[in-house]
């Protein structure tokens, strides 16, 4: 295969990638924080101390969670019917990846809002404020560095994702190593994917290093922001590395 | 202003009861400092945080400001409009400060504004007019991380009174700074309370807090109010604990048949110098064996242990001048009552 025959697969490999890692990371971060956020305050000694809710939610996080990307991806097919209209292409392959990345997002963001001293949320009630004015100018502001630590890890795990995501003919540069690299023997195409997988995870890793360590020295705190620890990693067969 | 009565305060965990509150009865007057002291684990934390239903009370009623806040709590732990409503007219300042980091120290100022709901406007220049009250007016854009300690505690004292409130609860506000300091945020305190007529309760486990700004205080123990009064009733109570620990006196008698007298300056009497008049007036040598003197408002106040030569029975005259002049006067070795009428 000649670089000129390359040329347009992985550009539009790129392209696929990006749209689905873009739109499903959106989604994540727009369900995972909510729900995140309510995971700590429905817990034990929280603002809205409520068992039930947080049982519910922390179950559903952990079942999601604990399947495998593909699985999730087979076992979703007919919600993403229902929402695209079809179980095939970069569209339809965007509903199982948001589904798999929000309850991964939830408890990162969870570990998060966890950190932010507690003193800090007595004193915005002292001052006569709701819990709506407490996560809004407590909760998520003084998380934020470490909130746009967990959403670069989510980004990363979810280009592994995405690789899968291939077998629903969505297309992305995990597809192009697979079917080009692995199935036709195409050693080079395969190395050239990976390296670009490689450089594209680097590039998001250090431009959320970066957003993050502005935001906390902006605090005035001296050193690199503190990384979210992911009580688990990704599900299994769907690190990053695996998509390589 | 603010009046507990039978304000008691238990915690349950793993089915143990732990009585951090046991029936308290406060009593602050509008316009004073109330210093509230005691030893870590006495409960005037929980005290202080029951006075604004940061913790609700198991027993008892908190009134401020003639608002009875436990009436406003309402049912389950989510504070009612009506009880945040009550809560920003109550300033509160904390040991750590508790600034946000996320936000400039003027954008601190104008937090509780916001919860007010005023516009952008009225809450800068009301953020800049506390900034300059506190003498930060030159830091407002700079993040909490990059002031001293009683930098963060000015613009905490700044922020706390952002909703012109009548009452200012402290939390043990100079536990984390250094003498000089809480000196200067006492004084910072006292000018406010002064100025403002702002009623202000402060918890802290330090006399010297009390000493500097307090008109009143209570001792805690066990969840309890041991002692209470003001600095000169206190002063004027023979046995206080109070007293004799915001006026240690320490001294060993000097050995030979002296009377130890431990005499306490309180009230109107006591700036004359008494002290040198009875020593002229008997003609009798006066030694110093310990005191623990200030002089507030050109009054002397204080205690000071003296030792008069001769036994007890030769000085029942100048121990009953000493009387005559208002001071208190307790004789070592005899308990109050029979000093007292020793001295008739």
């Amino acid at each position: 295969m000649t670089w000129s025959e390359m040329q347009p697969l992985l550009s539009q490999a790129c392209w696929d990638t990006l749209y689905m890692v873009g739109w499903s990371t959106l989604i994540a971060v727009l369900g995972g924080l909510p729900l995140g956020i309510l995971l700590v305050l429905t817990d034990r000694g929280g603002l809205v101390h409520n068992a039930a809710v947080n049982k519910v939610i922390g179950q559903i996080v952990n079942i999601a969670r604990s399947l495998p990307f593909i699985i999730l991806m087979v076992a979703l097919m007919g919600f993403t019917r229902w929402i695209t209209g079809t179980t095939i292409g970069r569209e339809a392959a965007i509903v199982p990846l948001a589904t798999g990345a929000i309850p991964f997002y939830a408890r990162l963001v969870e570990t998060s809002v966890r950190e932010v001293d507690g003193g800090l949320v007595e004193a915005v009630q002292a001052m006569g404020g709701s819990t709506w004015k407490v996560v809004r100018s407590v909760l998520v502001p003084e998380s934020l560095p470490s909130l746009i630590s967990g959403a670069t890890t989510t980004v990363v795990a979810l280009i592994g994702y995405s690789a899968m995501a291939g077998t629903v003919g969505a297309g992305g540069l995990g597809d192009i190593a697979v079917r080009y690299g692995y199935q036709r023997f195409e050693t080079g195409l395969m190395w050239i994917t990976v390296s670009i997988l490689a450089v594209v995870i680097s590039l998001i890793q250090f431009a959320g290093d970066l957003a993050a360590r502005r935001l906390h020295r902006r605090g005035g705190h001296p050193g690199p922001a503190p990384r979210p620890r992911p009580l688990r990693t990704a599900a299994p067969g769907a690190g990053p590395t695996d998509a390589r | 202003m603010i009046t507990t009565t039978g304000l008691t305060k238990v915690y349950r965990a793993r089915g143990r009861e732990i009585t951090a509150l046991d029936g308290v009865d406060l009593h602050v007057r509008e316009g004073e400092v109330y210093g509230v002291i005691g030893r870590s684990g006495a409960g005037k934390s929980s005290l202080i945080r029951c006075v604004n239903l940061l913790e609700r009370p198991t027993a008892g009623t908190v009134t401020v400001a003639g608002q009875d806040l436990t009436a406003l709590a309402g049912r389950g732990r989510r504070a009612s409009r009506e009880l945040r409503a009550a809560r920003s007219r109550t300033g509160m300042v904390f040991q750590h400060f508790h600034l946000l980091s996320s936000r400039t120290v003027q954008d601190n100022v104008e937090l509780p504004l916001e919860i007010l709901g005023h516009s952008r406007g009225k809450r800068a220049r009301k953020a800049r007019e506390l900034l300059e009250l506190v003498g930060l007016g030159e830091r407002a854009t700079a993040y909490p991380a990059q002031l001293s300690g009683g930098q963060k505690q000015r613009v905490g004292i700044a922020r706390a009174l952002a909703g012109d409130p009548k009452v200012l609860l402290s939390d043990e506000a100079t536990s984390a700074l250094d003498p000089k300091t809480t000196r200067s945020i006492l004084r910072l305190l006292r000018e406010l309370n002064r100025e403002l007529g702002l009623t202000v309760l402060l918890i802290t486990h330090e006399m010297d807090v009390v000493k500097a700004v307090c008109d009143s205080a209570a001792l805690m123990e066990n969840g309890r109010i041991v002692e209470s009064g003001t600095v000169p009733q206190l002063l004027g109570t023979p046995d206080s604990r109070l007293a004799r620990a915001l006026f240690p006196v320490s001294g060993d008698p000097l050995g030979g048949e002296g009377t130890v007298v431990d005499v306490t300056f309180h009230g109107e009497a006591a700036a004359r110098p008494v002290i040198s008049r009875l020593s002229r007036t008997y003609n009798i040598d006066i030694s110093i064996l310990g005191a623990a003197m200030d002089t507030v408002g050109g009054r002397q106040v204080g205690r000071m242990r003296l030792e008069l030569p001769g036994h007890y029975e030769e000085n029942v005259v100048p121990i009953g001048f000493l009387r005559e002049q208002g001071l208190g006067v307790q004789v070592q070795g005899r308990p109050a009552r029979l000093a007292e009428e020793g001295a008739e």
